[in-house]
């Protein structure tokens, strides 16, 4: 691996002044599952690299059933699912914190690094975009928000600009009836990247047998990690039922365009985009009916 | 469940479950593997691979590298001898040098990707890896075939100008592919056929797999400024090792030390040297201790996997369940070079059966795939897979149960084997016995979409060469220096042979590895025969030492050593009696040192049979395949420790279950692995298996004083069968390719619907 | 040659101090400068977990961690598991129960089964299984390795003196345990 730099930042604005002046040559550290293996494959080169574990802000995870959760973009997987209140009021985050890599894994890599690296394959992000959150940004010009939907933009890719690092995760406070749930398609138990993953999150009326609102997202369907709009549209109003979900399935199928690959082929791939938005849609449906479906 | 057998009067030791000797270095980290040596003054080596699958190498300029401050060696191929065409036996199979010398470092050509093309030394890995990246390689990009079925046609892109077809002993005039034909035949196939009541024939196909052991290749060589090579390495035989380097170096072996740390799993893929010979040469040149890891994505895209391949079998039957006769084409590729695995698998493909009529051809077909190495009982899965399955679907055919179809047509003591052989006492007939009888078998599978399957497979384990020495000490015990490189357990179960012959316990027992200048010459650790084979030199070692003990004993007690009888460790003689201990303090009074010594050679097969038994559930949405129930069933001859013997036959499942379900390389349209880590090379987790029941059978060897087979290999065989005659019987589906991969298996059951 | 930074951290309990390059992962930092070379490199990219050691209590694998990241951490290794004299009853169990053939993994995955144990004294199979998942065993189909790892809850339970009906929930190794001897 060729050297590099290494600098540890303890506030927002040094790691954006160390990132500022370096540019592309410079890259962010949270947990390095990603980032040292791309940086010792050649796939990524730095000259400077910027740990921001010790910045108190990325760190904090803060929820309260009435404002919602921040998490620091640094907070590793662990603490997430470890976390009883998290892991109930946003389930899909808690499935996917749970099996990005194993347990060595969970302990360093974090939500906010598995998003900024960007991979259509990604086990967060689909949760991430079901859960409608709002990416906190800081940059040399101060912070802005970005819609979690928007902030890939292709394979590795992302908003981020020179500078700029993801600093908090805000998740709106859970509303009443709402559930979520994340699966992906693996070839084994453990240790593998996702085939197709699928995070699905629904609010039901108070009967708990229609769907009012619903948000569905695919996982290595797409260039980017995939908002399924016209599906999540479609199934407003809809009663709970197997039947949905079956039609939810085809539409997801429909949405998916993924490609032929050493993971999986194209029509297997978009095959399983409907086999775990059905599975999602009803282990989030029980779950909002306050049941808890085994799905590991 | 683990069923063992029950601890046999006969013995004290043999049969009983000591703590392994290496097992305290083990858990606390303190186990020198190789890649733990450290040398003073040592430098780190690194290795330039070829990003071409085939490609000419019109030249490499290494100049760059070696301006870079801290390098301090390259080397290429131009270093070393210009070797011709020599045939060096490596124990379990040979090489052709001139073959083995291109692989380690490529002369002209490279073959496959992540072929080795240059290395460098450099007082850091780091910097080493700075300096592979200014070697200019100048490569004419050739096109690629890496299917064993397209490298095998007439146009395919050749591999070698000069390699010919041998036929049975004869040469084709045009150069091919194909490396070698091997046929042979017994009985009247085609009237046996036409006389048949059912016949079936079915196609397959097996992807190339690799041992996947967690160490990898490591070496590190200082080569004297005196002439004399050392090399520490990890390996599965060290004087295998030493004999490679001596022979690609052109020095005597008498010249070469290879000194064996302990190794991180092998499973047969190391045998073939690969970094010791470079390490050597950057030593030479550099003057320094250099150091060798290589990479995970190296050890897939550099090493051995195991064939790829292309069978077909044809099978026919009475209506009554008697097979009568077989045919079977069996292509395995040998990736770059001569010399795979079709050998073993033309000869096991039928050795299960009584077959009166039969016809076997098999192909070595060259691919732009790395050199083919063995892999735990070499080329028999693959062939074991094509006719287990065919097996299963003719007992369907002829509505009988499969286990029983087996257990009709299961070969005993006096039947031949297709390729000439007559089997002595084996133990197949009681596997199938001790499966019928298992509680697995007993238990009815219920719920939807789960299947149960069964099959057999047969390795040959084999002999060898060995040597042990062994020093009696004042404090009644035993120092056991033997060459087997231990990566199971082997420590115990040779000691504890050596341990039952002379009445001491295992813990009595001190068992050492050594080098090549401190123990008799010692065949690989490999063929399942460390066991069966350095044990009898154990054995045979602790038979001396007891024929001297009794020497003393007649000399302490003045009287005939004719007198003197041993049994349990006790020597006694006129009424008098002295235990092992006891004697052994007295040996500096009775004319010094006890040592005893021994080298066997036995020849043949000890011949191990097996049997698995798997329950699968196949989700029908996903077509992902579970792995609900496993029981494996195999004839040991003896278990020396039972704990180790169970382990053999859980792991060897356990690679079975990932070779038939995910495992494979996986290349792309220009022969790129695109797999080549453990990510996505996928190797079974702790999560994906149930717990591996065993059932011990001990049908004894008679050709071994404790009745030793060996285990190691066998269990390997029957799994991917199993489990794809297993899902069957949940799906419907008769899959005929490996991996049964979740993306293949779901295409099949909706070709189906 | 590359730059080295100087690191103070605590290692097996006594406190270390090392200088290394930015590029040197923990797992080189612990093999190759401090000569602690129990935990092994397997892959080097986080897939197989023999180089697996605690950070702050936390299994991690030390090839993805930058040696620099150690200032001021607690780590663990293999080497630091047993106490004095006695090996620890993870250790006894991998000996007794023959969970290990090779061996070249074991360290990982005494360092992983001890991170669970002091989490989790009463796993049940499945947990042991998926808290496992990230250490690759090749030799052993991981059998043994799940028994020793049952076992060793049960003897740490019972050297820790702890009640035997608290232990007997949830199909863990003492509910196990219990149904075996019935």
């Amino acid at each position: 691996m060729k050297d590099f730099e290494f600098q540890t930042a303890t506030t927002i604005d040094e790691a954006v002044s160390l990132l500022s002046a370096r540019g592309d040559r410079a890259k962010v550290l949270t947990g390095g599952t990603d980032l040292i293996v791309q940086l010792r494959e050649g796939q990524r080169e730095a000259d400077l690299v910027v740990d921001v574990k010790k910045i108190a802000e990325l760190m904090e995870m803060k929820y309260s059933a009435a404002a919602g959760l921040k998490l620091g973009a640094a907070v590793p997987c662990y603490r997430i699912y470890g976390d009883a209140e998290v892991s109930s009021a946003y389930p899909a985050l808690a499935d996917s914190a749970r099996i990005i890599g194993g347990w060595q894994i969970q302990s360093r890599a974090s939500v906010g690094g598995n998003l900024c690296n960007s991979s259509p394959a990604a086990d967060s992000i689909p949760s991430l975009i079901v859960h409608a959150v709002t990416c906190q940004l800081a940059g040399p010009h101060g912070r802005r928000n970005v819609p979690v939907a928007d902030f890939c933009t292709g394979p590795g890719k992302n908003v981020l600009g020179r500078g700029e690092i993801l600093a908090v995760l805000e998740f709106r406070a859970p509303a009443p009836k709402s559930s979520s749930a994340y699966l992906r398609f693996i070839p084994r138990n453990e240790m593998d990247i996702a085939v197709v993953g699928a995070a699905s999150w629904v609010q039901l009326n108070k009967a708990g047998d229609t769907i009012e609102a619903a948000r569905v997202a695919l996982a290595a369907v797409a260039p980017t990690p995939l908002f399924a709009a016209d599906l999540s549209e479609w199934l407003a109003g809809k009663p709970a039922t197997a039947e949905t979900f079956a039609a939810a399935a085809e539409q997801a199928r429909q949405a998916a365009r993924p490609i032929s690959d050493k993971r999986g082929t194209h029509d297997y791939r978009r095959h399983l985009a409907g086999v775990l938005t059905q599975r999602t849609l009803a282990i989030a449906v029980d779950r909002a009916n306050g049941k808890q479906p085994a799905i590991h | 469940m683990s069923s063992s057998p029950s601890k046999r009067k006969k013995y004290k030791v043999i049969g009983t479950r000591p703590i392994r000797h290496d097992g305290a270095d083990k858990v606390t980290g303190r186990a020198i593997y190789g890649a733990d040596v450290r040398l003073n003054g040592a430098v780190f080596g690194r290795i330039l691979r070829s990003p071409h699958a085939h490609a000419k190498i019109k030249s490499i300029d290494t100049s760059a590298a070696e301006k870079l401050p801290g390098v301090m060696a390259v080397t290429t191929s131009a270093d070393f001898p210009n070797l011709k065409d020599k045939i060096a036996n490596l124990g379990e199979g040979s090489v052709n040098l001139a073959h083995l010398s291109a692989n380690v470092l490529a002369h002209g050509k490279a073959l496959y990707k992540g072929h080795a093309v240059a290395a460098v030394a450099a007082t850091s890995t780091h910097v080493a890896d700075e300096a592979l990246k200014l070697i200019k390689v100048d490569y004419e990009p050739l096109p690629a075939v890496t299917d064993v079925l397209e490298a095998m046609r007439d146009d395919a892109p050749l591999l070698h100008d000069d390699v010919r077809t041998n036929s049975m002993g004869k040469k084709s005039d045009k150069p091919s592919n194909i490396a070698t034909h091997i046929h042979f035949e017994t009985g009247k196939v085609d009237e046996a056929f036409a006389k048949a009541d059912v016949v079936i024939e079915r196609e397959f196909k097996t992807a190339s797999v690799h041992q996947g052991y967690i160490e990898p290749h490591v070496a590190t060589a200082l080569w004297n400024q005196d002439g004399h090579l050392t090399i520490w390495t990890s390996t599965q035989g060290s004087f295998t090792a030493r004999q490679q380097t001596a022979e690609l170096l052109q020095i005597p072996v008498s010249q070469v030390t290879v000194v064996p740390c302990e190794i991180g799993g092998g499973f047969g893929g190391k045998i073939a040297v690969y970094l010791e010979p470079v390490a050597a040469m950057l030593s030479r040149k550099c003057g320094r201790p250099v150091k060798m890891v290589m990479n995970r994505d190296e050890v897939f895209e550099g090493t051995g996997p195991t064939p790829g391949s292309a069978m077909r079998v044809k099978l026919g039957a009475t209506k009554e369940g008697k097979l009568l006769a077989g045919e079977a084409w069996l292509a395995y590729d040998a990736g770059a070079f001569p010399g795979g695995m079709i050998g073993p698998g033309c000869m096991c493909v039928f050795s299960c059966y009584e077959i009166p009529n039969a016809r076997v051809d098999g192909y070595d077909v060259l691919d732009n795939k790395p050199k083919t190495q063995a892999y735990r009982a070499p080329g028999a899965t693959q062939a074991a897979f094509a006719c287990e399955c065919a097996i299963d679907e003719l007992a369907e055919k002829l509505g009988i149960d499969p286990l029983e179809f087996r257990l009709k047509n299961a070969v005993k003591e006096g039947s031949r084997r297709v390729d000439g052989p007559t089997y002595p006492r084996i133990g197949f007939v009681e596997t199938l016995q001790a499966a019928k009888a298992s509680d697995h078998w007993q238990t009815p599978l219920e719920g939807p979409h789960r299947g149960r399957g069964i099959a057999s497979g047969y390795w040959f384990n084999i002999g060898l060469k060995s040597s042990a020495t062994a020093n009696v000490n004042a404090d009644g015990t035993v120092s056991l220096i033997e060459g087997s490189t231990d990566i199971g357990g082997t420590r115990a179960s040779i000691a504890m042979q050596l341990a039952e012959t002379l009445g001491i316990t295992a813990e009595a027992v001190h068992p050492r590895v050594a080098d090549t200048d401190h123990v008799g010459y010692t065949d690989v650790t490999g063929g399942s025969r460390v066991t069966f084979a350095t044990g009898l030199a154990a054995h045979k070692a602790g038979l001396d030492i007891q024929r001297q003990m009794a020497e003393r004993a007649a000399i302490l007690w003045d009287c005939d050593v004719a007198k003197v009888e041993c049994a349990d460790g006790t020597y006694r003689a006129n009424g008098k009696s002295m235990t092992f201990g006891e004697l052994a303090a007295k040996l500096p009074h009775t004319g010094g040192p006890v040592v005893g010594r021994a080298t066997v050679s036995p020849e043949g097969s000890t011949n191990g049979f097996g049997t698995h038994i798997v329950d699968v559930e196949v989700d029908p949405d996903t077509a992902k395949v579970t792995i609900l129930r496993y029981t494996a069933i195999q004839d040991v001859g003896t278990a020396i420790h039972p704990s180790y013997v169970e382990g053999q036959m859980q792991g060897g499942a356990v690679q079975g279950i990932g070779w038939a379900l995910n495992e494979e390389y996986f290349f792309d349209g220009k022969g790129h692995m695109q797999n080549a880590s453990y990510l996505d090379y996928r190797m079974p987790t702790a999560l994906d298996v149930p717990m591996i029941d065993t059932i011990i059978v001990e049908v004894p060897n008679p050709d071994h004083p404790f009745g030793v087979r060996g285990v190691g290999e066998t269990p390997i065989v029957a799994p991917p069968a199993a489990i794809a005659n297993a899902i069957y019987r949940a799906t419907g589906v008769r899959m005929q390719e490996l991996p049964m991969s979740p993306p293949k298996l779901w295409a099949a059951m909706a070709r189906k619907q | 040659m590359a730059k080295k930074t100087h690191v103070a951290a605590t290692v097996n309990g006594q406190p270390v101090e090392f200088l290394c390059e930015a590029r040197q992962s923990l797992l080189e930092v612990l093999r190759d400068v401090l000569q602690l070379t129990g935990a092994k490199e397997g892959c080097n990219n986080g897939n197989c977990g023999a180089c697996t050691v605690l950070l702050d209590g936390l299994p991690v694998d030390s090839c993805l961690v930058l040696g620099v990241e150690a200032e001021g951490a607690q780590i663990t290794t293999i080497e630091g598991v047993a106490n004095d004299a006695q090996l620890h009853p993870i250790q006894q169990c991998f000996l007794e129960d023959a969970a290990l053939q090779c061996g070249i993994c074991t360290p990982g995955f005494i360092m992983t089964a001890k991170a669970l144990l002091d989490r989790n004294p009463n796993p049940s199979e499945h947990e042991i299984r998926f808290q496992l998942s990230g250490n690759l065993c090749r030799c052993t189909g991981y059998d043994k390795i799940v028994r020793a790892v049952q076992d060793s809850a049960l003897r740490m339970a019972s050297s820790a003196a702890t009640t035997s009906k608290a232990a007997s929930a949830n199909g863990g190794p003492a509910a196990v345990a219990a149904a075996r001897s019935k």
